[in-house]
């Protein structure tokens, strides 16, 4: 108790110092800047007054400090409860702490506050490397706990200190393991599911021309995909998410109608996939092209569109079969005027383009398609991933004055041009492409991998996909978003090699996902069933945990009881050679004596007689000669019974 | 507040101690060496360990609530390394032994110095010692030397005190010890009077001492005119410029003293026992040569430092 109160040792303060600024480092991506560098910065300054000013930080400056903190929490959040507010409180407190860590005491409650951040930071990003860096993030607390016991060896190297840290997680991790796939897992949280990633890019249910430009630079896997068949060939790699049918002169809005039948499809046969989602913070699941039915808590909308019954907070798997060859919606009915809506008074050169073309080509909807797409793979357009901005309206200024983008202004453009024609139009969002990892099998699509294109009603096909960009960048089709970008225009970690290599990295992700974060309850259930368990409810997985915990307990008590008998050399030697000479046959009655023994194999094997009679007075030599053996002796007895033959004699 | 707490525990334990003699810390007085192992160990959780896990669980439910397997992960692999340090606890003490304990000599009063020897197969860090309300930390690599100071009231044999060895390696959460009550006393010399007479001398014991020529060689000198010649080193001449001349110590004569109890009437039991370490400390320090007789036991003439301690030892256990 009186240690408690004593001054922390240099070392130790250090130890302390690093665990602090480690769990603050490993927050510092999910912190406004304005708060993480400052931080980081107080922990520098305070390690370096305390190490070269032998200076305490002032009592009266920690009130200040810690108003000023929240101050700036709820100024930031509006509040300090939540994950995000609360992350940044937790962030600062441990700052603060520091300030005032004087004693073993202070240390070892900083160190427990420290894990706590540290695990925190996990409920952003849960990926591998987040994970591993989580580890690696232990070991300093883990140090700086064994630097605070009083009489140990502490070692001259800094770096040593970690050694003894990974040992213990290492012995751990078996215990971990078992813990991890036993815990009951709670079939609905006990609190609000956080909120986090706002900001977070993703395919949104409206779409304005270039409302895709963060998107297509953020390249975080979407989704994985991987096939029970062959993979479909890479044009046909639409990922379906939105159906978007209001344009209001500016953005394109998905309108979620829940209480249609989906609309009827004729489809040929399909392929069945399994689709494993990153998290978006929507309901929309991507499926490819056209979904025959819903995955389960998940249903089909009247345009084909699967909308989750709640927001994918987490990683979701889900399976669903899809038709590529399909005939949808071959009547349209009623719905018609609807796939011709156009807001009044927008765009009117482009209204009366279409409109001259439907003069044109009379009744021929399919020659009116073929001019719109010929339009843009000759009227001089440019793919670009930053184009010119537009004006009051958009449609007219791209088509007929800057005449660059991407697949959003073709697609918003294309479906423009088909209303005004009076052909049923819409634009779908979702993702096209994508890259098929051989090894893993699997198709990962990325975030940048975002695509819009058009549907159009065709008398007698029904809706047909008609891709716009594929008329001006045929590559973004065919080789994905990234070979479609000019040069220069991607953001250098999706250049080249550098991708390919992340692209093959991906399927560690994958197993990570599928291993580790996608474990769920089904899966718990799946893995006890080879053991003979049906029944897993909470009491059951308690019940096997407690088991299994006690079972590791004991079966550390057992390495830390047995107790290794400093064993005699001599016994040893005289050992390994009655193990020799019973595979010859000669074995050591119980109570015979050394020389009694060795004697009778003398005589049992006349070939080795001279050996085994030299061997036996070296023994008794070295057993009853001396008080102390010689090193010498010792090692020529071991090396005589090493070159002991043991051959079968041939009787 | 606090000192209301500490009563009750200390009652509590005081009363845990009567009824459960074989759990707690009663340990009947065994004889060296002592050897620690799983019969004797204990181990409970640290304040900071109750709390650690108390975070541990905040955590598992958090990493539950929000479904994240890799916060559960890592929550699983926290509390498994905390359960590991429970038995690199156990291990710290596990197989460690007291082999020995020597004591100095004091008289009462005095603090006394025990050399505790401690020694275990493998490296014992951070273990600690608790003895008088004293408490050592060391580590124990092969053999270690512990040094205590033992403080002493009154003369006779003086048995160890309880000592509590624990330890709290390698995390603090979890605080293994166990209880040693060596068999094992140590003599405590009676404590002189500070002042008295000195010792009165039989008068036909009283010899007249002639000067005499000292017998220790003291030193080499260099010669001085009017040395004898045989007192000439040669030996040692030969090897230096000048001659040198072996220089004789000459003690002062001193008589022996008989120190007598049965001469000491006037006085009580302690006061006797008293002077008469006083009158052996004299003795011992000014090199006389002297007896002791005591009721029972007589210790014939001598010196050293070994005669000392048999005297000093026979008044120490006098009843």
């Amino acid at each position: 108790m009186k240690a408690d109160a004593q001054p922390l040792d240099t070392r130790s303060f250090d130890l302390a110092a690093l665990a602090f600024a480690m769990a603050l480092v490993l927050q510092a991506p999910h912190l406004p800047w304005w708060l993480g560098a400052p931080l980081l910065l107080a922990i520098g300054l305070r390690w370096w007054l305390r190490r070269y000013q032998r200076t305490r930080v002032a009592a009266w400056l920690k009130l200040p400090l810690l108003a000023l903190l929240v101050l700036a929490v709820v100024a930031r959040y509006g509040n300090v409860f939540g994950l995000v507010p609360g992350t940044a409180l937790a962030a600062g407190l441990l700052v603060l702490k520091l300030l005032e860590t004087e004693t073993p005491r202070d240390a070892r409650v900083g160190m427990g506050f420290a894990c706590f951040t540290l695990m925190a930071a996990l409920l952003f990003d849960q990926s591998l490397v987040a994970t591993l860096a989580v580890a690696l993030g232990l070991l300093p607390p883990l140090a700086a706990l064994r630097s605070l016991e009083p009489g140990r060896r502490a070692p001259a190297a800094l770096w040593r200190e970690w050694l003894p840290g990974m040992g213990l997680l290492a012995v751990a991790l078996p215990l971990a393991v078992l813990a991890f796939l036993l815990v009951p897992r709670l079939s609905s949280p006990l609190w609000g599911a956080p909120n986090v990633d706002q900001q977070r890019s993703g395919l949104a249910d409206s779409m304005t021309p270039a409302g895709f430009t963060q998107l297509l630079v953020d390249d975080s896997p979407a989704l994985r995909v991987s096939f029970d068949g062959p993979p479909p060939p890479p044009g046909l790699r639409y990922f379906r998410a939105y159906v978007m049918s209001h344009y209001d002169g500016a953005s394109w809005t998905y309108r979620d109608v829940s209480n249609q039948p989906p609309a009827p499809i004729e489809a040929a046969g399909g392929i069945r996939y399994r689709i494993s989602l990153e998290p978006t913070r929507q309901r929309v699941l991507p499926t490819l092209d056209m979904p025959l039915a819903a995955p389960p808590g998940a249903s089909l909308r009247r345009d084909r569109v699967v909308i989750a019954d709640k927001p994918v907070d987490k990683l979701r798997d889900y399976t669903v079969s899809s038709a590529t060859a399909y005939r949808l919606e071959p009547q349209l009915g009623r719905h018609h005027a609807r796939w011709l809506q156009l807001p009044a008074g927008f765009n009117p050169r482009t209204l009366s383009l279409g409109q001259s073309w439907r003069r044109q080509y009379g009744n021929d909807d399919a020659a009116i398609v073929r001019a719109a797409l010929a339009l843009f793979h000759d009227g001089g357009f440019r793919y670009t991933l930053a184009p010119a901005p537009l004006g009051r309206n958009a449609m007219d200024d791209f088509l007929f004055d800057t005449r660059e983008g991407f697949c959003e202004h073709y697609a918003s453009a294309f479906t423009v041009l088909m209303r005004a024609a009076g052909i049923p139009a819409r634009v779908v969002t979702g993702y096209q492409g994508g890259y098929w990892n051989a090894i893993g099998h699997y198709l990962l699509v990325r975030n940048s991998d975002a695509h819009a294109w058009s549907e159009v009603w065709l008398a007698g096909k029904g809706w047909v996909r008609v891709d716009p960009t594929a008329a001006v960048r045929p590559q973004r089709i065919s080789l994905g978003a990234a070979a479609a970008a000019p040069g220069g225009q991607l953001p250098w970690y999706q250049v080249g090699w550098l991708q390919s290599l992340r692209n093959h990295w991906d399927i560690v992700n994958r197993w990570w996902n599928q291993g580790v974060n996608g474990f769920n309850a089904l899966r718990q259930r799946g893995l006890l069933r080879p053991f003979g368990i049906d029944r897993t409810d909470t009491s059951t997985l308690a019940l096997l945990l407690a088991a299994s915990c006690t079972l590791a307990m004991l079966i550390g008590l057992a390495w830390v009881w047995r107790r290794r008998e400093p064993e005699d050399a001599v016994r040893a030697a005289l050992r390994q050679l009655e193990r020799k000479l019973a595979r010859l046959g000669v074995v050591r009655q119980t109570g015979e004596g050394p020389r009694d023994y060795l004697q009778r194999a003398a005589a049992a094997l006349p070939a080795q007689r001279e050996r085994l009679l030299e061997l036996m007075h070296r023994y008794l030599e070295l057993r009853y000669g001396r008080a102390e053996p010689t090193p010498e002796s010792l090692r020529r007895l071991q090396r005589a019974i090493r070159d002991f033959p043991v051959r079968r004699v041939v009787k | 507040m606090h000192a209301a707490l500490r009563r009750l525990a200390q009652r509590a334990v005081a009363r845990a101690e009567r009824r459960l003699p074989a759990l707690t810390r009663l340990r009947r007085p065994e004889p060296l060496p002592i050897e620690l192992n799983r019969r004797r160990i204990y181990i409970l959780p640290t304040a900071f360990g109750f709390g650690f896990g108390a975070l541990l669980l905040v955590m598992l439910v958090g990493a539950l609530n929000y479904a994240n397997n890799a916060a559960l992960l890592l929550t699983c692999l926290l509390g498994a390394a905390a359960a590991a340090s429970m038995l690199l606890a156990f291990r710290t003490l596990d197989g460690l032994r007291l082999s020995d304990i020597r004591a100095d000599h004091a008289v009462a009063g005095e603090a006394l110095r025990l050399t505790l020897d401690f020694s275990a197969s493998r490296l014992r860090e951070a273990v600690r010692l608790d003895c008088m309300g004293e408490t050592r930390a060391f580590a124990v690599d092969g053999t270690t030397e512990l040094h205590l100071q033992l403080p002493t009231t009154r003369r006779g044999w003086q048995a160890l005190p309880r000592i509590r060895v624990w330890s709290t390696w390698p995390l603090g959460m979890f605080r293994a010890w166990s209880w040693l009550h060596p068999q094992q006393s140590v003599l405590v010399w009676p404590r002189p009077e500070q002042a008295g007479p000195p010792p009165v001398l039989p008068a036909d014991g009283q010899e007249r001492l002639r000067p005499q020529p000292g017998e220790e060689l003291a030193a080499l000198r260099d010669y001085r005119r009017g040395d004898a010649p045989r007192h000439i080193a040669w030996k040692a001449s030969a090897r230096h410029h000048d001659l040198l001349v072996k220089d004789f110590d000459r003690p002062e004569p001193r008589e022996t003293w008989s120190l007598d109890w049965h001469a000491l009437r006037s006085l009580d039991r302690e006061a006797r026992i008293a002077r008469l370490a006083r009158w052996l400390g004299e003795a011992e320090a000014q090199g006389r040569r002297y007896s002791l007789q005591l009721p029972g036991e007589r210790i014939e003439v001598g010196s050293g430092p070994v005669h000392y301690a048999r005297c000093m030892g026979a008044l120490a256990v006098l009843p």
